[in-house]
């Protein structure tokens, strides 16, 4: 299957990861309203990349099941970890001044939802959209 | 980084965001919108959004944040034109923007500040 990667080092790649996100949502085919929250996912994952890890990657392929297409998206940074992820699905936690509404938002964005996270060794999100 | 421009009308200042916003471009825009109700003496302002087809939580804070510095100068701001799949996305996202007042177009922004100003 088709992947492509964004590298996430500075906060212009935030942009250009939603881009790249969006423009991948088109050709698969998604509507409006689901290139736009696959979009707003990609900039809160790259967003916490960048704020929390310093750097990693965001990468996309494009999957199909049975009779469904979708998207995949997995953030993976080698950043400090999150200690405990139940905190950080709660609506409104932060640790950066924001709304906290990264992670729970994103989990309400897609389809599916996976954490890993390990302290001192980094976290990956994998998330993925279906097209309806 | 882009600059966004911001135009006087009268009383009041107007702003279409017609560029894909880096966080950056909206902080900058926070500074250069006070900067320019504090100049002007503008008593009220209308973003308009039309163009916008993504509001993240970093754009949405920076968004209702702006509003309500501008209201402790004392001018009062409207989020226009806000598409249906931006909507749609914030909710998901869980933000509200619950005392950020809003219109769907320009035309009906200009005319929601006249009334609350009493202009």
């Amino acid at each position: 299957m088709e992947k492509s990667c964004v590298s996430i080092k500075i906060e212009l790649d935030i942009v250009a990861a939603r881009q790249l996100g969006r423009e991948l949502a088109k050709q698969v085919g998604f509507s409006v309203v689901d290139q736009a929250r696959f979009a707003t996912a990609v900039s809160e994952l790259a967003r916490n990349i960048y704020l929390y890890a310093d750097q990693g990657e965001i990468s996309f392929d494009i999957i199909k099941n049975m009779n469904q297409s979708g998207l995949r998206l997995t953030a993976t940074d080698k950043g400090p970890g999150i200690r405990d992820i139940s905190q950080v699905m709660q609506d409104g936690y932060t640790t950066s001044g924001g709304l906290g509404a990264g992670l729970p938002g994103v989990r309400r964005l897609m389809d599916d939802f996976d954490i890993i996270s390990e302290e001192n060794i980094g976290t990956t999100v994998t998330v993925v959209k279906w097209k309806r | 980084m882009k600059k966004i421009p911001i135009l006087k009308l009268h009383d009041y200042l107007l702003v279409s965001i017609q560029t894909e916003i880096d966080d950056q471009t909206a902080m900058q825009f926070q500074e250069d919108l006070l900067q320019k109700i504090h100049v002007t003496g503008a008593t009220g302002v209308v973003i308009d959004l039309t163009s916008v087809d993504m509001i993240d939580s970093f754009i949405a804070k920076v968004l209702g944040d702006v509003v309500t510095m501008s209201d402790l100068m004392g001018a009062t701001v409207v989020l226009t034109g806000i598409q249906p799949a931006v909507a749609m996305t914030l909710i998901d996202l869980g933000i509200h923007l619950q005392n950020v007042p809003t219109a769907l177009d320009i035309e009906q922004g200009l005319v929601k500040l006249h009334q609350e100003l009493g202009a």
